[in-house]
């Protein structure tokens, strides 16, 4: 018994951290209406700031420190870049975030290096108690503690102060709260302040219990995730139930199966969305903003067919006159032109946001090596096989995906990417953990590099084909309907869902091939292909390319194949990668192809 | 003469506010059916729940014989019920030929004949303007047009002739009642504006808070005690 009670004390405890970054993102986003995938960062910067301190002026002094600079990192997050992208679509608040996801990590590996910090404990609470016989930390007494009086402490702020009486105001009604004469440019800086100090304050008592690394963003943000969503958006009594559930899920059960924990916290957010799409204690969004902008796809005109022909002839004769590694470059590209293609038909044309498409790239890869290695068959099979198996992932994530949408979906789909990626790391007997999986050759026909390009070319061209096809075709204009107006496009008869629900198992099929190909072409598979920067990449290459030109995938990812190839070499490529996606928001949401398009447009009328 | 449409007694609240409260009607074949009220009557929450995009509380709904309770707004209109909306909803990456040829596509009918379509409500010349381009009666056109493309039995129209100038709103009725009558479709329609709604129902229905007060032809409900109290009193008055 006092086995099971100091258990629950555990969970308890890590509880408070983790409600303390989730209730930052919570208020932040019944404000501002935007969702922060820097929120792990700055729980990451609260832990690393906390630590230097720490170092200086002891524990106590570090913890409040630590929790007013990253507010004031917050306040600049806000003031430089989100403050200019509150009337964008989704899409590009989120993509901006996510870049400076990328900023931060990099800024962290500089100031800080790349080994892991353990900080000092808490002086005074270096103890355990004794309850039933079981020893308890006094520290985790102490988070349990903390974690109530900050619940106690936003429950005043919001119910007894003027200014989270306004911040309630401008959850519910923001239009309203402007015409009665309150800025909301201040209400908005303080609010990501005070978001922000919540996750500094919570990476900063993390201190005595794990050392600040580098993995601790994207790690505490996927849970952070799951606690949202489960709990309701805005709802910050809502996260506090939530963590709890997930942190008490997480310490039972470790007991039964370490594996568990992860596809328990995704079961559990997968029954909280059958029964409560908006979580257990959020509401329905009043107006729902457009996920990306809406807007014609810009095509080369009458000159598309004769640019693709003349694209796949060039392919062709390469291998005749290139050497060979512009062959496995060109080889690469065309496999992430597949994946990315896939990403910008759901996203483009469907206007469902995907930041974890890596996990249907991931299984696809996955599949055709577990089926290599445990039946010794071959090639043919299993590129059959990962195209298949994504298809399946894709329809289970999907089928919750299609009840929500935008930034729900932008979630869902990064905590689904994320428990995958765990899985391929913790279940080793199956994934071979971060050994990976090795020996996957391709058949003897297919050996060589001349040979596998070629099958590349013809798997990723026809795939890339049919999803340009199915664009521009019947099936898209009906998925474009349901983008451009739902309600329309259901009172003309279209089922949005069962579209969205084919679009997203389309998409991840596509992902799912190209992961295939990768797997053979790299001859193994580790977890890095479901991992985030896997998703980052695609995104990327959709968004530079341009999200809205059927051509925009195949630019994007010859670019960014190009980019990465001259600058990876760089240490902070990374930031520039996310400096690179901040600014295509910010500057260029066209991408390249809708850069030019408008250019051309504009010269077009001028000479008119 | 057949029922195309028989709502009886749909219901349907938000909190406690009874937005539609046990309305019962049926509606004849070639019935052209205006439906009035004062602002917060229930108008709209009643075309949802026809519509399907809001769920009833209570009550049954009939499209001809079948019984389409509790379907979702995509299968009611595969089973023949278009509609409009208040504001015109248009897909706006598209020309007004491209929303004309996704509406025929959604009701398995052929694209081709999406040039048919927009001639038929006038607007043949602007097939290839992107709707965002469009003025907002020709983007009510667009719409029409695309209501039309699955041949629908009855057409619920919020609002037909809201945003426009007095001139056109003739136009766009003379427009509708045109089209529906040559292809013998029923028609329900809201309209605040009662030159409108006299000028061309040839039945009316009154609401006022969610409850249905009158429903006849109009020199009936014109007549009708309630109805001058509650609602024309106001235009006399000079409210509206």
């Amino acid at each position: 018994m006092g086995f099971y009670v100091a258990q629950f004390l555990t969970g308890l405890a890590s509880a408070s951290s983790l409600f303390l970054v989730a209730a930052g993102l919570s208020i932040i986003f019944g404000v501002t209406r935007i969702v922060n995938f820097a929120h792990g960062s700055l729980f990451m910067l609260g832990a690393f700031i906390a630590y230097s301190i720490s170092q200086k002026l002891g524990f106590w002094l570090a913890v409040p420190l630590a929790a007013l600079s990253v507010g004031a990192i917050g306040w600049a997050m806000e003031r430089t870049v989100l403050s200019r992208l509150y009337a964008a679509p989704e899409l590009f608040q989120l993509v901006a975030t996510f870049g400076l996801v990328l900023i931060i990590q990099d800024a962290a590996l500089w100031i800080w290096g790349p080994t892991d910090l353990l900080g000092p404990r808490a002086p005074g609470l270096t103890g355990v108690v004794r309850i039933l016989g079981q020893p308890v930390p006094e520290y985790d007494l102490f988070l349990i503690a903390v974690g109530l009086m900050v619940l106690g402490g936003i429950w005043w702020m919001f119910t007894r102060t003027r200014f989270g009486i306004l911040v309630r105001a401008a959850t519910e009604d923001r239009e309203m709260l402007q015409a009665l004469g309150v800025r909301p440019a201040r209400l908005f800086q303080v609010t990501f302040f005070i978001g922000a100090a919540l996750a500094g304050l919570g990476g900063a008592l993390e201190m005595p219990r794990q050392p600040a690394s580098l993995l601790m963003d994207l790690n505490i943000i996927a849970e952070a995730f799951v606690v949202v969503v489960i709990g309701g958006m805005g709802s910050v009594v809502g996260a506090f139930l939530a963590a709890l559930l997930i942190a008490q899920l997480n310490a039972f059960g470790i007991l039964i199966l370490p594996e568990i924990t992860l596809v328990a916290a995704f079961a559990a957010m997968a029954v909280v969305l059958i029964i409560r799409p908006y979580g257990l204690l959020g509401k329905p969004a009043t107006t729902q903003p457009h996920a990306v902008e809406i807007q014609p796809p810009q095509t080369l005109a009458g000159y598309g067919r004769i640019a693709a022909i003349a694209l796949v002839a060039v392919l062709v004769v390469l291998p005749l006159v290139a050497d060979s590694f512009v062959v496995v470059l060109t080889g690469d590209i065309m496999i992430f032109a597949l994946f990315a293609a896939g990403l910008h038909f759901m996203m483009g044309t469907g206007g469902l946001i995907s930041f974890g498409h890596a996990a249907f790239f991931g299984l696809g890869a996955y599949a055709a090596a577990i089926f290599v290695r445990d039946t010794g068959a071959g090639m043919e099979i299993a590129l059959i096989l990962a195209p298949a198996a994504a298809a399946v992932g894709a329809a289970i994530v999907g089928w919750f995906a299609i009840r929500l949408s935008g930034v729900y979906l932008a979630m869902l789909t990064l905590a689904a990417a994320q428990i995958l990626w765990s899985a391929g790391v913790q279940w080793q007997d199956v994934t071979g953990g971060d050994d990976g999986i090795l020996g996957i050759w391709p058949a003897q026909w297919a050996s060589g590099t001349t040979a596998y390009y070629y099958l590349t070319l013809a798997l990723a061209s026809t795939g890339i084909a049919a999803l340009m096809m199915a664009a521009g075709g019947r099936f898209g204009h009906l998925l474009r309907a349901g983008r451009d107006a739902p309600a329309r496009a259901q009172a003309l008869g279209i089922d949005i869902d069962r579209r969205r629900w084919a679009a997203i198992v389309i998409s991840g099929t596509a992902a799912g091939l190209a992961g295939g190909l990768f797997a053979f072409s790299k001859g193994s598979v580790f977890p890095d292909v479901l991992a985030i920067p896997n998703s980052v990449d695609a995104l990327v290459m959709v968004l530079l390319g341009g999200l809205h030109a059927p051509a925009g995938p195949i630019l994007g990812a010859s670019v960014f194949a190009l980019l990465e190839d001259s600058l990876s070499r760089l240490s902070y490529w990374r930031a520039l990668l996310g400096a690179a996606v901040v600014g295509i928001a910010l500057f260029a949401p066209g991408g390249i192809a809708g850069t030019i398009s408008a250019w051309l447009t504009g010269r077009r009328k001028e000479t008119a | 003469m057949s029922t195309v449409l028989a709502a009886d007694g749909i219901s349907k609240s938000f909190g406690g506010l009874k937005a539609v409260d046990s309305v019962s009607f049926e509606l004849a074949k070639g019935d052209i059916a205006a439906l009035i009220g004062p602002n917060g009557a229930g108008k709209t929450t009643c075309f949802n729940l026809l519509g399907g995009a809001l769920a009833a509380d209570g009550g049954q709904m009939r499209l001809g014989p079948t019984d389409i309770t509790g379907w979702p707004p995509h299968r009611r209109a595969r089973a023949g019920i278009g509609r409009t909306f208040q504001i015109a909803a248009t897909f706006r990456s598209m020309t007004a030929l491209e929303n004309a040829e996704t509406a025929l596509m959604a009701a398995d009918a052929a694209p081709e004949n999406a040039s048919n379509l927009l001639d038929d409500v006038g607007i043949g010349a602007l097939a290839d303007t992107p709707v965002t381009a469009l003025a907002y009666g020709d983007v009510k056109r667009v719409e029409l047009a695309m209501v039309l493309a699955s041949n629908p039995s009855l057409l619920l129209l919020d609002e037909p002739t809201a945003g426009m100038a007095s001139n056109e709103r003739l136009r766009i009725m003379e427009l509708v009642t045109g089209l529906v009558r040559a292809r013998g479709i029923t028609v329900l329609f809201t309209e605040h504006d009662m030159d409108t709604v006299f000028g061309f129902a040839t039945r009316i229905l009154a609401m006022d808070q969610g409850q249905l007060i009158a429903d006849g032809t109009p020199e009936a409900v014109r007549a009708d005690r309630r109805v001058q109290q509650i609602y024309l009193g106001e235009t006399e008055s000079g409210d509206a």
